[in-house]
């Protein structure tokens, strides 16, 4: 069968040290995974880089959009492999050159040459040379352009052949998934959580979901919304579980008792606490939260205290120092923004007091709290909770 | 399942789901083919124009549609091209279905300029109204008949009687048309005076996808969509053969004893109605108290809807609660955080927005038993009582 080669480049996990084939044979799986669709495709590593093969049936961009959303690559380089002659090279390269101009309609070019094997017997400059002329001679519609050229050419002459290829496409860098523990995440429908799972995961951290709602209060179709979010998610992450909880027991008992300015806060303390409670059932390590230093009234730094105050579980807040406008960025970046932005009401805007409290007292929360049997509650609420598995 | 949505869509009748599979399966052909198997299926489109004819008044075709949004479309559109030499003006409310309010809007956009009739307390509007607002400038009247959120009974004929005189008077060709499709197999239109009729088959009991533009025979309308010439050259496109069939059936099975089930259904509702009033305190109906039977019952709500707000809820929350007991109706507006989809309805209507928050819409159909009603009661005192006992938040 015939296959088209492709480079994998890694980012830091080249930087590693003594961990390195750990994380470079994490990255292998986690390629071979999201290739795995295909049949007979190969993947392995050769000195440092990664030699992806796959049947020249499937388009170039499917192979290279599934090959950069895995976290760990750094680039994706479609590419041809040479024999180490330069008459080969110069004609193969040739060949190439007439694919790009029929795909895209560049008029300069430039050939970059990099000789990491050193026996080789002529030099990087005099290979860029004599390959440009080759590919000049062959594609006369073309002209060098060695400043602004519109698609530069690289040839690596390595120990075992040698490689042409065009452009580099680039991944999200980061680490190998599952190189780096396992995370909960509290997932609502807006723009920040799904941007704050996404980054923890970009560092190797394994995801799974703890998702609240207030059903009735909240509709089927809210529920929908974060499934379709967590779906994107698992795009880059694979199959992903969400645990799904109903607050609106726990919402209802603070609504009778508490003060209504500190409804909000009373109930984000609640969250976390089942959430912590879900993480120590599966494995989890640590709880991921979309906060965002001073968005909104439960996420002040006097809240933040205390919220953080009910866990003894770290709690990473990616998104804690980002701009609102950063967050959408990056949430259009990796393709939530829009399902985000769909107008369903989640729970946290259920019971939205009208002047809910900036600056809260941790003593004075405590004392509000003190009025429901919190334990009862939270075990109520974990007992209940539904497990649903996201396939990408 | 208890259904109270009838007004978004009603449960296809059993008889209408087996003729639809078995013309599926034999009576295939296509009616424009000169074969016999396309000859069968020509006579069961005439079978059907015939069962919805009966319906309908005389001296007008019907023009078979993908539904009402559609058959709305070409009144609109068709009857602007028509007369657009001969003035700007149309006339409609402020409350119809978006398939009208929409349209009138692009039409704006074209150049034409649109007047809307605003309606009272009780959601209808005054015929005198319309009368006055008529100009020689004008060219269209677009008027529904039921209004499908709180089923007020409009003047339809007595609207058509003064754009008729207009018409006279002045040398005027001023169109009416009449979005029937909540009107239509529950109560007679046989002696509507609209020139253009609207109506969906899936609002009584027939399939979706498939409506109807009654026409009266001294309108001649421009084409709506060309092509092959299939609906007297009006509105090309191969015709939805099964899902026609399914609407004669389903129009000839709403049209028996059309007025004793709307009475029936009336029993229903109004039992719902008083009992809901009398055992939960702070409900306001939206609409007339007063349930009428017959297009002449002007301002008068049809029965098979039923629109209230139970003040201090959301309207919402109270549907998805009703919702896990299974029973379906629908609300006043979709309420979110981000979205303030508030009815235009309710709100021209003059209620506040915290009235329409807390707004359910009943709808029911002959389906729609006392004894359903009973339960869906019981549910609602519950529900509205537990979202108001954490009021102090809404």
């Amino acid at each position: 069968m015939k296959k088209n080669l492709y480079i994998v480049r890694c980012g830091e996990v080249a930087l590693k040290g003594m961990n390195k084939p750990h994380f470079e044979r994490v990255l292998l799986q986690r390629v071979k995974k999201a290739l795995e669709i295909y049949e007979e495709t190969e993947a392995m590593w050769v000195e440092g880089l990664m030699f992806v093969r796959v049947p020249a049936s499937v388009p170039e961009d499917e192979v290279i959009e599934r090959c950069v959303r895995v976290f760990g690559v750094a680039s994706v380089s479609p590419a041809v492999q040479a024999p180490k002659d330069i008459n080969e090279i110069g004609r193969m390269a040739a060949d190439f050159m007439q694919d790009v101009i029929k795909a895209d309609d560049i008029k300069t070019f430039k050939v970059k040459a990099k000789r990491a094997d050193k026996n080789f017997p002529i030099q990087s400059p005099e290979i860029a040379r004599q390959v440009g002329g080759m590919v000049l001679k062959e594609c006369k519609v073309l002209a060098v352009d060695v400043h602004r050229p519109d698609c530069t050419l690289n040839v690596d002459v390595r120990r075992e052949a040698a490689y042409i290829y065009r452009d580099k496409v680039k991944g999200f860098g980061g680490l190998p998934l599952g190189t780096n523990g396992k995370g909960f995440i509290l997932m609502s429908g807006g723009i920040d959580s799904p941007v704050a799972a996404f980054m923890m995961a970009k560092r190797g951290m394994s995801i799974e979901a703890v998702h609240f709602h207030s059903y009735p209060y909240t509709s089927q179709r809210a529920q929908e919304k974060v499934e379709d979010l967590v779906k994107v998610l698992a795009g880059y992450m694979g199959s992903v579980k969400m645990h799904v909880i109903n607050l609106l027991p726990i919402q209802e008992e603070i609504v009778k008792n508490c003060p209504e300015d500190e409804t909000t806060l009373l109930v984000r303390r609640f969250m976390m606490r089942i959430a912590e409670k879900i993480a120590e059932k599966n494995g989890g390590m640590m709880l991921i939260t979309g906060e965002d230093l001073g968005q909104v009234a439960s996420q002040t730094a006097e809240a933040l205290v205390v919220t953080d105050n009910v866990v003894s579980m770290p709690v990473m807040r990616p998104l804690i120092a980002m701009d609102k406008v950063d967050i959408m960025d990056k949430a259009r970046e990796i393709g939530t923004y829009d399902i985000s932005i769909q107008p369903y009401e989640d729970c946290c805007t259920v019971f939205l007091p009208k002047h809910p409290v900036t600056k809260p007292k941790l003593a004075k929360i405590e004392k509000s709290e003190s009025k429901l049997d919190v334990d009862e509650l939270v075990k109520a609420a974990v007992e209940s909770e539904e497990i649903i598995t996201i396939e990408p | 399942m208890i259904y109270l949505d009838n007004s978004a869509t009603t449960k296809q009748y059993d008889e209408v789901t087996e003729l639809i599979y078995k013309v599926s399966k034999e009576t295939f052909g296509n009616p424009s083919s000169l074969h016999a198997a396309g000859f069968e299926a020509a006579k069961m489109l005439k079978a059907a124009r015939g069962q919805l004819s009966a319906l309908l008044p005389s001296g007008g075709q019907v023009i078979f549609t993908s539904g009402g949004t559609e058959s709305d479309n070409m009144a609109l559109i068709s009857s602007a091209a028509k007369l657009k030499r001969r003035g700007k003006k149309i006339i409609t409310t402020a409350v119809e279905h978006p398939a009208v309010t929409e349209t009138c809007k692009r039409l704006k956009q074209d150049g034409f300029e649109i007047e809307y009739i605003p309606v009272g307390e009780n959601g209808c509007i005054s015929a005198y109204e319309v009368a006055e607002a008529l100009t020689e400038d004008t060219i269209l009247v677009s008027i529904m008949s039921v209004n499908n959120e709180t089923g007020a009974i409009f003047p339809v004929n007595d609207i058509a009687e003064s754009v008729k005189r207009y018409n006279k008077e002045h040398g005027t060709e001023i169109i009416f048309h009449t979005d029937a499709v909540q009107a239509f197999g529950k109560i007679d239109l046989t002696a509507c005076k609209a020139d253009l009729i609207s109506a969906s088959a899936h609002k009584f009991h027939g399939p979706k996808g498939v409506g109807l533009l009654f026409m009266k025979d001294s309108l001649k309308l421009p084409a709506f969509i060309t092509g092959g010439g299939q609906e007297s050259g009006l509105r090309s496109s191969t015709e939805n053969t099964t899902g026609i069939a399914g609407m004669g059936l389903a129009a000839e099975m709403s049209g028996r004893d059309m007025d004793a089930k709307i009475r029936a259904v009336s029993e229903v509702s109004e039992y719902f109605k008083n009992v809901i009033m009398g055992e939960i305190a702070d409900v306001r109906i939206n609409g007339s108290d007063e349930p009428g039977h017959s297009m002449s019952d002007v301002g008068k709500r049809l029965p098979t809807v039923l629109n209230l707000t139970f003040e201090g809820t959301r309207g919402e929350v109270l549907l998805h609660t009703l919702e896990q007991d299974g029973i379906y109706v629908s609300t006043g507006s979709a309420c979110s955080s981000n979205h303030p989809g508030e009815s235009p309805v309710l709100k021209a209507m003059g209620l506040t927005p915290k009235q329409i928050e807390g707004a359910l819409r009943f709808s029911f159909s002959e389906f729609n038993t006392r004894e359903e009603t009973d339960i869906v009661i019981d549910k609602v005192k519950t529900a509205v009582e537990r979202f108001r006992r954490l009021g102090s938040y809404q």
